[in-house]
């Protein structure tokens, strides 16, 4: 058994990695599925949709070649409508609450459809929004993720000049670095992030981080406001011996390296254990196993009733040949010469609900053992705590706390996305972003 | 299994189903395959003087996804030489025997014109004639088609030329082109024509190429007003159909009904307002020949179902259903219902109803899903939520009659009951 790279052909590669969801080829293709929609008033998939799309709209303007007014439809609620199209859980938003569900018939396919108006939208550069002239308020902005860009695009509209740090080299956040390559590639998620930027009055200086090359002092001094949108940072450590062995990784770094090295280069074990459940595990255990490795394990400690992930990537992941292992929580890893060799579970079962209202796995003391040569953590991530103490930004284990207006506790910094929810879905930060930016809009008038 | 075969004035065909005058009845080849496929009978594609066609043609309509709700053609009569369609047509007639074989005419205006063609296609051995005094494009320029149709003193005449020498059966095509087809359809009836066809196509503009601003069909950067039909006539045909059968007058000859027939359910509805038969067009042309199996096969099972042993039980049974708005019974009221379990939620019956209707649906908000219910008090039982709703029976209309006894309008006001209830 062993780590190594470069186990496939340029052609499994591709194969492995291509798009899972493809798009539409024609206008026709499209408008058999649009009309299918109803039209919903006061419409179910709008209602559960963190941005509010007002889907109903977007797809009836594709019925009517209205492809302009879609894009712009979809773009006004949410400025990174193209992305959200192909790495939204659908299934638990605006697809799964289609009425279509309620007669037992397939739902509307309301992402490939957005994805259609988005992508004619950024093919064409359509410039949907026009910028107001500058009002000569300065505004940064820390993080180009899915929060930052999205508050940093509603401030332009209303002409305000935004100043965006990013600690990367590149934007859109984990929408860039932290998502299945499969279902968005890095090119994708590079023009999309220089298709919101067109609008101008937008600035970015990538590679520069909070705390190490700019200071929160220093932002405060120089701008009428600043929104921190730095997201959550490293994977969850699991706290159990072994953990530093050769082979233990984090998910989070896994994908970030599949996106930015090419696939070759990513070394992958023979047999993988995975932990966790959520978007991130599915995304680490599919990915290792399209990367050549032999045997992927998901190891949860709860059962499906309780998992993160929807039903959907779970079937991804089983579709392709991943095996799960509910119940089971690391216990410790084992190793020899440094490298991991074995990944002791505790066998669980689950008791009395927890703080987040789902069923606490409990120890039943007994134990089994996976051969293993690699395990990815994708346990959840973990907020930059250590920075947000140093500010004396009032926090819950390192997720900012905020207002309802999205302020901190510190006059003129408001912040959202991931920063302050912990870790949720691009739309989620998308919608803090907008909120973030009427917030602070208001403050820069009064002040 | 019950009898579909067809009799009109004598005329004979396997099922009630004729394809009507038009392109796919123009050429043997088309008519044999017609005929292969099970269509009842054809009205060949209208002979008369000769004549030169543009291209293009056609053009249609569609609506929400679906091609060829409506369809139009600015095609004029048969443009093939009068020999080759009269040798066609004998051979026809001999290699089909049991099917029916009726001729589309439309001569020059005058008497001698049309005494010629009659004898000649009488010598096909054609089982019946259908005079063209109904299209609206091309040959009216020229006081032909619905030039005559639109002039009931002219079709009068001609119907009087026409019936001093025909020996076969003579059914006049009527033009929808008009404000109403009755003064036509008795002038007709008096002149002496065995039967009646109707409708023709409407004169219509399908739409415009927004890149070039030219109306369709587009013949070198023009257009001119064609021929409409298809599903989207349907209603205009049903409805001047009903006049015809109502008509104390023409109601005494068959009719055959056309105008958007494409299922066997929309032959049953014209025969239900009075068709002996019916003639099909734009369906033919969108999906092939095929259709009429299902046709034959609906038909035969819809009146199985129901009872009817042959045709003639329930040709001509809606007609009375249809009367005059001061007939009908205002204590008759009806009230929407919807249907909890069947619900989708999506919304539509509420926001028809509060935006264009009677405001009388009530939305309770949910998140995602709201309850939508009916003001029973506020309802006039208009059916508008009741067509949009997506869901079959989700939304029924229940009676509840404000009286038991009947009242119509006229005793209405006599007895001088409020008005302005809602």
């Amino acid at each position: 058994m062993a780590i190594i790279n470069n186990r496939l052909t340029t052609a499994q590669y591709e194969a492995n990695f291509a798009d899972i969801h493809p798009p539409y080829e024609s206008i026709t293709a499209a408008k058999v599925d649009a009309h299918r929609c109803l039209f919903c008033y006061d419409a179910p998939c709008t209602k559960s949709c963190p941005t509010s799309i007002d889907v109903p709209k977007f797809i009836k303007q594709i019925t009517t070649e209205n492809i302009k007014g879609s894009a712009h439809t979809i773009f006004s609620s949410n400025i990174m409508g193209a992305g959200c199209s192909q790495v939204c859980p659908v299934e638990k938003l605006c697809e799964g609450a289609c009425v279509y569900n309620l007669l037992e018939e397939k739902a509307i396919p309301i992402a490939k459809l957005q994805r259609y108006s988005t992508e004619k939208a950024m093919e064409n550069n359509w410039q949907l929004f026009k910028r107001k002239p500058s009002v000569g308020r300065r505004v940064a902005i820390v993080g180009a993720g899915p929060a930052g860009l999205s508050c940093a695009h509603t401030l332009s509209k209303e002409g305000i000049d935004v100043t965006i740090y990013e600690k990367e080299s590149k934007g859109g956040g984990l929408m860039t670095y932290g998502i299945a390559a499969y279902k968005v590639t890095p090119r994708f998620c590079e023009e999309e992030v220089d298709y919101i930027l067109s609008i101008g009055g937008i600035e970015v200086k990538y590679n520069q981080e909070l705390g190490k090359t700019i200071s929160l002092a220093e932002l405060k001094r120089n701008f009428d406001a600043v929104y921190l949108g730095m997201g959550v940072g490293v994977a969850r450590q699991l706290d159990i011996p072994g953990e530093k062995l050769e082979g233990v990784v984090d998910a989070i770094q896994f994908i970030y390296d599949i996106r930015t090295k090419g696939y070759p280069s990513v070394s992958v074990g023979d047999k993988v254990a995975v932990i966790g459940m959520g978007m991130t595990a599915i995304d680490a255990a599919t990915q290792a196993k399209r990367l050549g490795a032999q045997e992927v394990t998901m190891i949860y400690r709860r059962t499906r009733e309780e998992m993160s992930c929807t039903q959907h990537e779970l079937d991804i992941a089983m579709l392709d040949g991943c095996e799960v292992i509910w119940l089971a929580a690391p216990k410790k890893v084992k190793g020899s010469n440094g490298k991991v060799k074995q990944l002791v579970c505790s066998i669980m079962k689950l008791g009395e609900p927890d703080a987040s209202g789902r069923r606490a796995p409990v120890d039943t003391g007994e134990t089994f053992s996976l051969d293993v040569d690699m395990v990815i953590k994708a346990a959840g991530q973990v907020p930059f705590e250590k920075l947000v103490k140093k500010y004396k930004l009032d926090n819950k284990n390192g997720k900012l706390v905020i207002d309802k207006n999205c302020a901190t506790n510190i006059k003129g910094v408001f912040a959202g996305g991931d920063a302050v929810n912990g870790g949720k879905e691009v739309v989620d930060a998308v919608q803090a972003g907008k909120d973030g930016a009427k917030a602070i809009l208001s403050y820069i008038r009064v002040k | 299994m019950a009898d579909i075969s067809s009799n009109f004035l004598g005329i004979k065909s396997p099922n009630p189903f004729w394809l009507a005058s038009a392109p796919p009845t123009d050429k043997k080849y088309n008519v044999l395959r017609a005929f292969e496929a099970g269509w009842g009978g054809v009205v060949w594609k209208t002979l008369g003087s000769q004549v030169k066609n543009v291209s293009s043609r056609y053009s249609a309509v569609d609506f929400n996804g679906g091609r060829v709700m409506g369809f139009n053609n600015i095609e004029l009569i048969s443009d093939r030489p009068l020999d080759i369609n009269l040798k066609e047509i004998k051979e026809c007639i001999k290699l089909f025997p049991d099917r029916a074989m009726i001729v589309s005419l439309m001569a020059d205006n005058d008497k001698k014109s049309w005494h010629d063609i009659i004898k000649k296609v009488e010598d096909t051995g054609a089982h019946g004639l259908e005079l063209n005094f109904g299209c609206p494009h091309g040959m009216t320029e020229r006081g032909m088609g619905a030039a005559v149709g639109q002039d009931p003193e002219i079709a009068c005449m001609v119907v009087e030329w026409v019936m001093e020498v025909a020996k076969i059966p003579v059914i006049t095509k009527l033009t929808p082109n008009v404000h109403s087809v009755v003064p036509t359809g008795r002038s007709v009836v008096k002149a002496g024509t065995n039967a009646l066809s109707l409708i023709n196509t409407i004169q219509s503009v399908t739409g415009i190429d927004l890149d070039t601003l030219v109306p369709n069909p587009n013949v070198g950067g023009k257009s001119v007003f064609g021929g409409y039909c298809g599903p989207a006539v349907k209603p205009i045909a049903l409805k001047m159909l009903t006049t015809i059968a109502q008509d104390t007058l023409t109601k005494k000859v068959p009719i055959s009904g056309i105008g958007g027939i494409s299922t066997w359910k929309d032959a049953v509805e014209f025969m239900l307002l009075g068709a002996s038969n019916v003639q099909v067009c734009t369906a033919a042309m969108k999906h092939g020949f095929r259709i009429v199996e299902d046709m034959c096969e609906g038909l035969n099972n819809w009146m199985d179902e129901k009872g009817f042993k042959k045709l003639d039980d329930f040709i001509g049974k809606s007609v009375s259903n249809i009367t005059h708005w001061e007939d009908l019974d205002i204590n008759y009221h009806i009230i929407a219902r919807i249907n909890q379990d069947k619900c989708i939620h999506c919304g539509l019956c509420y926001i028809a109803c509060e935006d264009t209707s009677h405001q009388s649906i009530n939305l309770e908000y949910g998140k995602p899903y709201n309850t939508y219910t009916i003001k029973e008090e506020e309802c006039v039982g208009c059916n508008l939520c009741k067509l949009v709703c997506p869901v079959d029976d989700c939304i029924t209309m229940e009676e509840h009659r404000v009286a038991p006894e009947y009242l119509n309008w006229i005793e209405y006001q006599k007895r001088g009951l409020p008005l302005n209830d809602h």
